[in-house]
């Protein structure tokens, strides 16, 4: 039982990353119409930006957030100019899918190229984890989770309240209708790739607290990722949050029984599954 | 001797285009044609690979296989074993977008990873298979018996791609890549068809894996990770030209001969350098890949329509 419950707070933890990724990669999937292969890339980008902090500036990783956070919208909103925005005029929006697939192995050779290959870690030596009876929680993990809840009350508040974020669920909801009624779509564009990548920079840092930091870490939970944007439905920032927890509960959990190795096929079948199940998601999202 | 170096590194450097060639058109079919998006080419290759790799190979205590079959049945087994993965994923995604179907690919392609870094008793783990029979190789060094079955291979499949594309078939696929309601309108099976074009494309992949076992050797999982397997096929066949079969194999040659003339590059410099450089080597591929999407999207030999077999009589 406290093995469970032990993993349920590993799940949670692996949920909270997967459900800040996942939050990007449904908007932009929903409003720019594909799969934006170079999140899980992006991620490791904030991971590394945060890195900069705590390595040149002594800072602590959450004190580094900004520098990721500002580093990872700078290369989104780059790759907005460069790549997406020449690509969508004309062309498919599957060529975009392929170019994100590029962007991503430029944005992980570039991290290789820069830091080198080996993992590495925001701090070495071993946290005192704080016990609850049977219970291990490490102190980066309240602040993995907190941190989190955060920013989803933030993100919350942000789409209920302001003229942007009504905005931008209108945009998700139903582009065509959002335009008719005067929603500036390019700003809520570049709106999109801010929050994302804000986003997936917070993210990459709080897998680097969690594990190491390694140029494949993003692309390695990339699949996660999708599957959590799929089972909350594409386009429903809540539902993104719910597929997040939902995945990283189930990967962890799978490990009772299971070899750790598999934690993505665990991932994969919960995709399959829906996508037979209810490909529109948990929440009703666009059928795409 | 000098000669005879070249000569050497000229075979190995044309065998191992045919391999990526076959890649090429089998993803020419799926994206070229049909406008589907595989990201899991490294797993069907894989699959084709070790599939072959198990049937043929000597009996080895320390994994399965190692029942010694012919070439020619390996083969065949690892074009049996990648089309039936491949049917299994177009079965779950042949009713959803394109996008749905990349997504699915990745996972699959990691899975299959790893199942073959996990599993010592099917591929011996991360050791791999070694004493993979290499029926084509003469002992002298020389690979020239592989090369030409390589490249009979590669005019067989161009064939066979070739003609798919020219036939009916091939303009019903072309029709779903462009306008998917039109051609259900006209009452083309659309799923059936989308169904056909990912397998026979991803059971060229595993043809392909098959051909690169027995032509090393020996393989590990680390030969197909995503960045080897999966994006250099996809920087060919777009710088090559989407849709265009000769295009595809063009596609090959200059991708590889870029990639192999870095590499000699790197060769020379330092080894602190060496680790380093093999990453600006991805980068400047995936920056090619970037510049012609952007600037030449249809490649350096663009799509044609084939010619029209029979004439309108006037």
């Amino acid at each position: 039982m406290t093995d469970l419950l032990q993993l349920v707070i590993y799940g949670i933890v692996t949920g909270s990353i997967l459900a800040l990724g996942a939050i990007g990669v449904s908007l932009v999937f929903s409003i720019l119409r594909f799969a934006h292969f170079a999140h899980g890339d992006l991620m490791t980008i904030g991971a590394y930006g945060g890195l900069i902090g705590v390595s040149l500036a002594g800072l602590s990783p959450l004190a580094s957030i900004p520098i990721a956070v500002a580093l990872a919208v700078v290369v989104a909103l780059a790759a907005e100019y460069l790549l997406y925005r020449p690509l969508r005029t004309g062309s498919h929006t599957v060529i975009l899918l392929i170019s994100s697939f590029g962007l991503a192995l430029i944005l992980r050779s570039a991290v290789q190229l820069i830091a080198g290959p080996a993992p590495m870690v925001y701090r070495s030596g071993i946290q005192l984890p704080m016990r609850f009876g049977d219970i291990i929680i490490r102190p980066d993990h309240f602040w993995i989770i907190g941190g989190t809840i955060a920013i989803i009350i933030a993100l919350h508040l942000f789409l209920t309240y302001t003229k942007f974020g009504k905005a931008m669920r209108a945009m998700a909801d139903n582009m065509d209708l959002a335009r008719i009624s005067g929603i500036p779509a390019y700003r809520m564009i570049m709106l999109t790739w801010v929050i994302a990548a804000a986003l997936a920079a917070v993210a990459g840092v709080f897998l680097g607290m969690d594990t190491r930091l390694h140029p494949v870490m993003g692309w390695r939970l990339l699949l996660p990722v999708f599957a959590a944007a799929i089972l909350g439905g594409i386009g429903r920032p809540y539902g993104a949050i719910v597929g997040g927890f939902v995945i990283g509960i189930s990967m962890e959990v799978s490990t009772m029984f299971i070899d750790p190795g598999y934690k993505h096929a665990v991932a994969f079948a919960l995709l399959v599954l829906m996508l037979i199940v209810r490909p529109t998601g948990l929440f009703k999202g666009a059928s795409i | 001797m000098e000669l005879s170096g070249l000569a050497g590194y000229l075979v190995f450097f044309l065998s191992t285009v045919s391999i990526y060639a076959i890649l090429a058109l089998g993803l020419n079919v799926q994206w070229g044609m049909t406008g589907q998006i595989n990201i899991g080419i490294a797993g069907f290759f894989a699959v084709g690979a070790y599939t072959s790799a198990i049937l043929t190979s000597a009996p080895n205590i320390e994994h399965v296989g190692g029942y010694a079959l012919p070439f020619l049945i390996g083969v065949v087994a690892a074009i049996i074993v990648s089309s039936l993965i491949a049917l299994l994923i177009g079965a779950i995604t042949v009713n959803l977008r394109s996008d749905y179907l990349a997504i699915a690919t990745i996972g699959i392609a990691e899975i299959i990873r790893f199942v073959f870094q996990n599993e010592d008793w099917l591929s011996h783990g991360v050791r791999g298979i070694a004493d993979i029979p290499r029926p084509f190789y003469d002992g002298h060094g020389s690979g020239y018996v592989f090369l030409a079955v390589a490249l009979v291979s590669v005019a067989l499949t161009y064939f066979l791609v070739e003609r798919a594309r020219q036939a009916p078939w091939g303009r019903v696929l072309r029709a779903i890549r462009d306008n998917e309601d039109a051609t259900e309108a006209a009452g083309k099976d659309v799923r059936r068809f989308r169904l056909q074009a990912f397998v026979f494309g991803s059971a060229l992949m595993g043809f392909a894996g098959a051909l690169y076992a027995h032509f090393i050797g020996f393989i590990s999982p680390d030969a197909f990770e995503p960045v080897f397997a999966t994006f250099i096929v996809w920087a060919m066949l777009i710088a090559g030209g989407s849709g265009n079969n000769k295009g595809a194999i063009l596609g090959a040659i200059v991708v590889w001969l870029v990639w192999s003339g870095t590499e000699t590059l790197v060769a020379r410099l330092p080894a602190e350098f060496a680790t380093q450089a093999s990453s600006a080597r991805v980068l400047l591929v995936g920056v090619l890949l970037e510049i012609v999407l952007l600037t030449r999207p249809q490649g350096i030999l663009p799509e044609q329509q084939p010619k029209l077999i029979a004439r309108k009589k006037k």
